[in-house]
């Protein structure tokens, strides 16, 4: 998005990401130990994670599986051949000092996905590669202390390095396609996106296309180290904008290096940091690891993999808008996770109306859902409240019926979350809320209301501007005298024709 | 005596009732005791261990419980194996006090068929070495002339097994290290082909190249050891997946018709001539036994050692970098910051021919050099591998010296790295090309110094290799000799 202000020039920002993201495998990339978050430090360990003398690697083929989904779900070429290389580093958080990765040959290739902007368009943002890698453990340095502890829980850890070319031009860009990575990633099943966690970790590269002078001048890409929330990355990079345009402003006719330097971000002090200049840039030394023979990907095994590839996050928003004529808003909020929509569908299935089922999930079911998440300070999903897709069919159908009012729907779903396996339509008779449809009783109410209430009748009949207000205004006094069982339909058609008949006779 | 026996007849005498395990393992230990201070084959002994496995062995024979393969053979592991007892030292001051929380798969498979674990033999440091030498413990001596040096890197097994201080050892060969001490001591050293056995628990010195192998007396025995040996793990990705074939049974049946393969490169300069002549006699015998002799060439054997010294230390420095006294093994005393912690503990762990070796490897591997050296010396690994494959297309086998030389003596060429590496020159393109490789005693030189002769095969020819060694062996005494342990 190029900007323009009095002092600023116009610019183009270019951002693209590496992403790692955990693999929720039950062991490790290389070896069997437990792969998970938490536990004692030093637990989730044996000897080829400890990088003791004399031990091997070995693949880990639900990982390559679950990287191969995630890579068909970003529609990227699945390598026939692919290797494993060594990257040399020293650092006490790598056991072997030297990290198992994937340098020439990754498993998947180039790819790209739409990603949907908050104005309801989409854009294409290119994937450049993904590939296999495993994780290091982790330092802790503890204040006031002056040695830093190891735990080596997290080494191992499959990763799946994800990279995309510089197609995010804006810091909410990058956000939403973190947040779109992180539902196809959940809805693959093959990360639960705990960001706290560290499931995901970000690393946006940011540069500028500044136009000066009838010329474009590129600042020098810095990257941002680690960054495990979508706040962060979205607050990093405006900083980062902010920062690389300001430093060109105070030298504009200096052409800027290029070269890629490393800066960390401070969420407190909300600024990021040099961490590596450019030219201590290091040199990995990598060479294809010996112990481990490269992979051969057979095209049956791919689409084996990609028939087990579940409806995608984007394809369900799209079936949902086209198939169930929803609002983008409204496909957005009901797709955000699988296991909801999933519910959803099944719902629909049972031949329920859709549109009363969507109300039904954005509004009752939402608010208990958030009511219960606040009171237990955890996740709940409208998936976890205790209402089967069957009970969602059979009250969508009661209101689509008219065997209760659209607003009755609210006290009975409360009373079908509180009181496990209910019928809907039981649930309505305890609650006294079925509708009445009885065309007599129905009269009862509407004269009960029109007797009680003679100024309404009057204002109706004789002045035109309150015509509409005293209109509602009787229109409540019928479901109250009902005790909101009066079917709001039938009341608004009795109503008119008892006024109207009096005005005629007046 | 009991500790002459080989393993074979060890484990048939356990098995009659003729001998008991203990027996055995005492009449071994007891020959540790005597040599082992004169020739420090050993870095460790596990005398209490040993006699409780034998004293097991003997309980459950007497129970009438079947018996593994090994049952009650004595053994010695070079001191590079894993294992949960003892230390695991590599003959370095860097896991000197290392103690591994796991077994090696082939001790694991060596125990339970039965095998009666000595102890931890010496070795060049890392395996790096051609004479052990490089031990940071001392060097090991050869039996035979103790002035002399035994060979390496698995001197000290193979000094073990020639001095009959156990019936039999276990080595590792990277680029020579199972054969070449094998000739120098004048026993029967076998490097399986890449993958045939396990590498879980050897400790990395060159991944692509490195193989543990049997050292033994006779022909019989390093066929019965591969046979407890071989196999595919599930723990080591490059290990072969297919069955173990049978070595023992047709072991006796001789090769009729073989074609013997003399490559014109594995000649020449720098060949002792008494070595000389014993290979050309012990080729000699098997054409009176109805083999085709015929030359071969292996045009890119000069290329050999510079391609092995590129891709073994380069693959070195990398399996070395774990040793930086953070998780395990020496770590220096007082680091000043951490790059010091890794610096002074590795500058004090490592000897100093580990140290060249992975400043060799950490060159050849680093941008820049990475094409020109490490990537060209895999050009000619292809190169090397195909001569091979066109030379057994013209002969089943080849045969060719082991070593240039008989045993030299201790400091004659630790003075000078190049020239110690020359000792490989024969070694090196078996492993290079994965293939397996075999030294059987062929003779003696004037000084009663063993020369050996080297086998080499196709992939997984282990079966007819060692049936082609076991005709030269049965026509032969030399491994029948004993060395006096004396200085000559």
């Amino acid at each position: 998005m190029s900007t323009t202000t009095a002092a600023e020039p116009r610019y183009k920002v270019l951002i693209g990401m590496e992403i790692h993201v955990q693999l929720a495998t039950k062991s490790k990339m290389f070896t069997g130990a437990a792969n998970g978050f938490g536990g004692e430090p030093n637990s989730q360990v044996d000897p080829v994670i400890l990088g003791l003398p004399g031990v091997l690697p070995v693949i880990n083929k639900r990982a390559v599986e679950m990287a191969m989904m995630v890579g068909l779900a970003l529609n990227c070429q699945i390598a026939s051949h692919t290797k494993w290389d060594r990257k040399s580093y020293y650092y006490p958080d790598l056991p072997k000092n030297y990290q198992i990765s994937q340098y020439d040959q990754p498993l998947c290739g180039p790819g790209s996905i739409e990603l949907p902007l908050s104005d309801g368009t989409s854009k294409s943002v290119r994937i450049r590669r993904a590939h296999l890698e495993e994780d290091a453990g982790k330092l802790m340095h503890e204040a006031g202390m002056t040695e830093s502890l190891v735990d080596l829980n997290r080494a191992g850890t499959p990763l799946l390095e994800i990279v995309t070319e510089p197609d995010l031009n804006s810091p909410e860009e990058a956000r939403l396609f973190g947040e779109e990575l992180r539902r196809i990633c959940r809805y693959l099943a093959v990360s639960h996106g705990i960001m706290q966690q560290g499931h995901m970790r970000f690393e946006p590269n940011i540069n500028l296309h500044i136009y000066h002078n009838g010329k474009t001048v590129k600042t020098a890409i810095t990257e941002v180290k680690n960054l495990n929330s979508f706040r962060s990355v979205e607050r990093a990079c405006s900083y980062e904008i902010q920062r690389q345009l300001a430093e060109f402003l105070a030298n504009p006719e200096v052409v800027p290096s290029q070269g890629k330097s490393t800066r960390g971000w401070d969420d407190d002090k909300g600024m990021t940091l040099l961490q590596r200049e450019k030219e201590e840039a290091h040199d990995y030394r990598y060479f294809p690891d010996p112990d481990l023979v490269p992979l051969h990907v057979d095209p049956t095994w791919v689409n084996d993999i990609r028939s087990g590839v579940v409806e995608l996050p984007i394809a369900r928003r799209r079936r949902y808008q086209e198939k169930f004529g929803m609002s983008a808003k409204e496909a957005f909020s009901l797709t955000e996770e699988r296991e909801v929509a999933d519910l959803f569908d099944r719902a629909a299935a049972l031949g329920a109306s859709v549109r009363r089922l969507t109300n039904l999930f954005l509004g009752p079911a939402a608010k208990m859902a958030n009511e219960a998440a606040s009171a237990e300070a955890a996740t709940v999903l409208i998936s976890d409240l205790p209402v089967t897709a069957r009970q969602y069919a059979k009250l969508a159908e009661l209101i689509e019926s008219g065997g209760i009012s659209a607003t009755s729907a609210v006290p009975v779903f409360e009373y079908l979350v509180k009181n496990l396996n209910a019928d809907p339509a039981d649930a309505a008779r305890e609650l006294g809320l079925v509708q009445v449809r009885d065309q007599n009783q129905t009269e009862a109410w509407v004269m009960q209301a029109i007797a009680a209430n003679p100024q309404a009748i009057s204002d109706y009949k004789n002045n035109p501007k309150k015509k509409q207000a005293s209109m509602g205004f009787l229109r409540g006094a019928v479901m109250k005298a009902s005790q909101g069982k009066a079917d709001p339909k039938l009341v608004g058609e009795i109503l008119e024709a008892k006024l109207n008949a009096a005005a005629d006779n007046a | 005596m009991i500790n002459e026996l080989s393993a074979l007849e060890v484990r048939n005498k356990i098995a009659s009732g003729e001998l008991t395990a203990q027996s055995a393992a005492q009449a071994s230990l007891s020959a540790i005791a005597q040599s082992d201070q004169q020739l420090h084959a050993y870095n460790a002994v596990f005398a209490d261990r040993a006699m409780q496995k034998a004293q097991a062995i003997d309980q459950a024979r007497a129970a009438g419980q079947p018996q593994g393969l090994l049952a009650g053979v004595p053994i010695a592991l070079k001191d590079n194996l894993c294992t949960t007892f003892g230390t695991t030292t590599c003959s370095s001051k860097m896991l000197e006090n290392f103690h591994s929380p796991y077994d090696a798969t082939v001790v694991k498979k060596l125990e339970q068929a039965g095998a009666i674990l000595l102890g931890k033999t010496n070795l060049d440091e890392f395996a790096m070495g051609s004479s052990t030498e490089n031990s940071a413990f001392g060097p090991t001596r050869n039996p035979w002339n103790t002035q002399c040096v035994p060979g390496g890197s698995s001197g000290g097994s193979a000094a073990a097994t020639a001095a009959r201080l156990c019936a039999a050892a276990l080595g590792s060969d990277t680029g020579g290290s199972i054969r070449q001490p094998a000739s120098l001591c004048g026993i029967v050293g076998l490097k399986p082909t890449y993958g045939l056995v396990s590498r879980y628990g050897l400790v990395a010195f060159a991944s692509s190249l490195d193989q543990i192998g049997p050292m033994t007396r006779t022909v019989e025995d390093a066929a019965l050891l591969l046979q407890v040996i071989a196999g595919h793990d599930p723990l080591d990705s490059t290990s072969w997946p297919e069955p173990v074939p049978d070595y023992l049974s047709e072991l006796d049946k001789p090769l009729q018709g073989v074609r013997i393969g003399l490559p014109a490169e594995f000649s020449g300069e720098g060949i002792e001539p008494e070595v000389n002549s014993a290979i050309a006699k012990a080729v000699e015998f098997y054409r009176s036994q109805g083999a085709t002799v015929v030359p071969v060439n292996l045009p890119h054997t000069k290329y050999g050692i510079a391609a092995y010294y590129v891709i073994a230390p380069a693959e070195a420095s990398s399996n070395l970098s774990r040793y930086d006294g953070v998780h395990y093994g020496h770590r220096t005393a007082k680091p000043e910051n951490l790059f010091d912690l890794y610096a002074a503990s590795r500058a004090e762990g490592f000897g100093p021919e580990v140290q060249r070796r992975i400043m060799l490897g950490t060159y050849a591997l680093s941008s820049g050099y990475y094409d020109a050296y490490y990537v060209r010396a895999l050009r000619v690994r292809q190169l090397i591998k195909q001569d091979f494959d066109r030379a057994f297309e013209k002969c089943d086998f080849i045969a060719c010296p082991t070593s240039p030389t008989v045993a030299f003596e201790l400091g004659a060429k630790s003075g000078d790295p190049l020239q110690m590496y020359l000792c490989d020159v024969f070694t090196v393109t078996c492993n290079i090309a994965g293939i397996p490789g075999m030294n059987i005693p062929c003779g003696f030189s004037q000084a009663g110094l063993p020369i050996g002769l080297q086998i080499l095969g196709p992939t997984f020819s282990e079966q007819r290799m060692l049936r082609l060694a076991r005709m030269y062996e049965k026509n032969h005494d030399w491994h029948t000799r004993k060395p006096s342990l004396r200085q000559a």
